[in-house]
């Protein structure tokens, strides 16, 4: 399979990237920011600077924070964003829990990336204020 | 007859290359008495660099004098381009062949330094030994089979560089010369080529065509980061295109995704849609190159589980370069990219360059050497020595400042001391055991940063120096208190 097909396809069947036009998803399709982890693997690690933002393209991961649920992370989910936004440290753990294909925006590419694309920006905004309805119920 | 060495068999480890990847790790392999094989399908040793850059510059810097003396450790900061030895007589070997017209070698002085190493050094190689398919038995070993016969292992190292042509999905694009066809400068005299790509090898091109072709476009769909190739090892072959284009010399860096390149008449035709800036394109030209990069030639290795990143062009891989899918099957050289690392701030390691995987091959040796049981011989640092050892490795280790936030020097709860990929000390943590790093900033702040381990591990960044110097008082100061 062609990879950097695969890779614009995969991007562009997300919720997150569905206002980009081909070209601009052509663009974002950066090999450089593609990440593939084995299960078991920690993606965001708690506590440690210089952490990035990520998409989950394929297979599925967990957020691990203690003395809570492990909640569930698949395709289209995407983690890391306090921190990148924040410039703080993550809290939380998050780990592979079967092979995991992500796009990973570096952390300093973030801010400038959600300035470009402004739609993007709207969209993650939407997820993060449901997330926050469902924590207050 | 002359005898080739390692006829087909079994072997502990079989290493499939010559190239420096495969060199280094067959020198290290040796040198912790551990059995191989190595077979490379070439008739000598030097790998990709007997044929490219295809300009014939490098982009790696490498200093014949320098503030340390040649074959010391402290001299391979000075010098990105040899293989690396305990043994002084095997270090520094490139800028020997070195004429010093440049600060960088040529692609012949690093093709003999290699030689060289592989002469003085006697890495052994079944030369003209093409690896052809593999085969996981059912007892876990592997067997390559060769076009001189079948060898199995316990572990198979692949240090086959990332070599073989790739071009990106494009309509048309198979009709068009990858950059390894690239033909002589002067064929270009006077025509407008267009370049589709925008990395290394695109601008190796624009660089090496500027005074012979009319114009030069070079496209791809993401922008150039200006600010970043001005600080990386690229920027030799990156800002001279660059600078012809701020003159309005014609040439021209556009982001566009293309969407095909056809023939028209003796001419082509380029046609796509602008990414940062909307709208249609369509250019006519004289020539196109396809510098759309290179894969690891893999072969049947997706059979065996190996997967990949890079639009399938690199081998994904665990710390310590073993694919994610396939045990037993580890990647030395280039390939060695496939390990990301904990990438913090965005920035990954050096492993696509020489002076970076020579470590990982180095430690990737003993960690097979461990996997396979043969005793590891590592130095002992006593508790009173911790810090200053600490601070010297921080201010002076080759390793720790090519391989930033990516290799570490560790110390054992018992003192015994290694260096290891960062990824693997934080995510199977020992207690009691200490990790130290020089790590880099995305404003290029340079600055140590220690691990300890007490429960979990918890980091500890310490501030940058002006002069790199973490040698002194302050330093001690503060690694005392992280311990």
């Amino acid at each position: 399979m062609n990879g950097k097909q695969e890779l614009t396809e995969s991007l562009a069947g997300l919720a997150l990237f569905a206002d980009l036009r081909g070209p601009e998803i052509e663009a974002i399709a950066d090999p450089d920011w593609e990440r593939r982890f084995a299960e078991g693997e920690r993606v965001l690690r708690k506590g440690f600077s210089g952490s990035g933002f990520y998409v989950i393209l394929e297979g599925e991961a967990f957020v691990e924070i203690e003395g809570r649920e492990p909640r569930s992370l698949r395709r289209g989910d995407f983690f890391g964003e306090v921190s990148t936004l924040l410039g703080s440290n993550p809290a939380a753990d998050v780990v592979a829990r079967t092979q995991l294909r992500c796009l990973e925006i570096p952390g300093p590419n973030l801010e400038g990336f959600l300035l470009e694309h402004p739609r993007v920006m709207l969209r993650m905004l939407q997820t993060v204020t449901r997330r926050l309805q469902d924590l207050l119920g | 007859v002359t005898s080739a060495p390692f006829p087909p068999g079994d072997y502990p480890v079989v290493v499939v290359g010559s190239g420096p990847g495969g060199l280094q790790t067959s020198h290290c392999l040796t040198r912790l008495g551990i059995g191989h094989a190595v077979i490379s399908r070439d008739d000598a040793p030097a790998g990709m660099f007997r044929q490219f850059p295809i300009f014939q510059r490098l982009l790696s810097w490498s200093k014949p004098d320098a503030p340390c003396r040649a074959g010391t450790r402290e001299y391979e900061w000075y010098d990105h381009n040899s293989l690396v030895s305990d043994d002084p007589e095997f270090q520094a070997l490139v800028p020997q062949f070195m004429d010093r017209a440049y600060m960088v070698p040529s692609r012949e002085e690093i093709e003999r330094g290699l030689a060289a190493f592989a002469e003085r050094a006697n890495v052994r190689v079944r030369y003209g030994c093409e690896w052809t398919s593999t085969r996981r038995e059912d007892d876990g070993r592997l067997t390559l089979v060769t076009t001189d016969g079948e060898y199995s292992c316990q572990a198979a190292v692949f240090a086959l560089g990332v070599t073989e042509p790739w071009k990106s999905p494009i309509r048309g694009i198979e009709q068009v010369p990858h950059y390894a066809e690239t033909k002589a400068p002067r064929e270009y005299r006077d025509r407008s080529v267009f370049v589709v790509g925008k990395r290394n090898s695109a601008f190796e091109i624009a660089d090496g065509l500027l005074p012979w072709a009319r114009q030069i476009v070079l496209g791809s769909p993401r922008p150039v980061q200006t600010a970043v190739i001005a600080l990386a090892s690229v920027r030799v072959r990156y800002l001279q295109p660059y600078e012809d284009w701020s003159l309005g010399g014609g040439t021209f860096a556009l982001d566009v995704a293309i969407d095909r390149i056809e023939r028209r008449g003796d001419r082509w035709l380029v046609a796509g849609e602008g990414t940062t800036q909307p709208g249609a394109f369509e250019l006519e030209v004289d020539d196109v190159i396809a510098a759309t990069g290179f894969s690891t030639p893999l072969q049947d290795l997706p059979e065996l589980g190996v997967s990949t990143v890079s639009q399938g062009r690199i081998p994904a891989l665990t710390a310590f370069w073993e694919s994610v899918g396939a045990p037993g099957v580890f990647f030395a050289g280039n390939a060695t990219q496939g390990a990301a690392g904990l990438r913090k701030h965005g920035i990954g390691g050096s492993s696509a360059a020489v002076h970076g995987f020579r470590y990982n091959a180095r430690v990737l040796a003993r960690h097979i050497a461990e996997r396979l049981g043969a005793p590891v011989p590592r130095e002992t640092v006593a508790r009173a020595d911790l810090v200053p050892f600490l601070t010297g490795e921080l201010t002076r280790a080759p390793e720790l400042w090519a391989q930033k936030a990516y290799l570490a020097r560790v110390v054992y709860q018992d003192g015994e001391t290694d260096v290891l990929p960062l990824a693997d000390f934080v995510d199977r943590p020992r207690a009691g055991c200490i990790a130290a790093t020089i790590e880099l900033n995305a404003e290029g702040a340079v600055y140590p940063v220690v691990y300890t381990v007490e429960r979990d591990v918890e980091e500890h960044v310490l501030p940058p120096h002006r002069l790199n110097d973490f040698d002194g008082e302050e330093y001690r100061r503060e690694l005392e208190a992280c311990l």
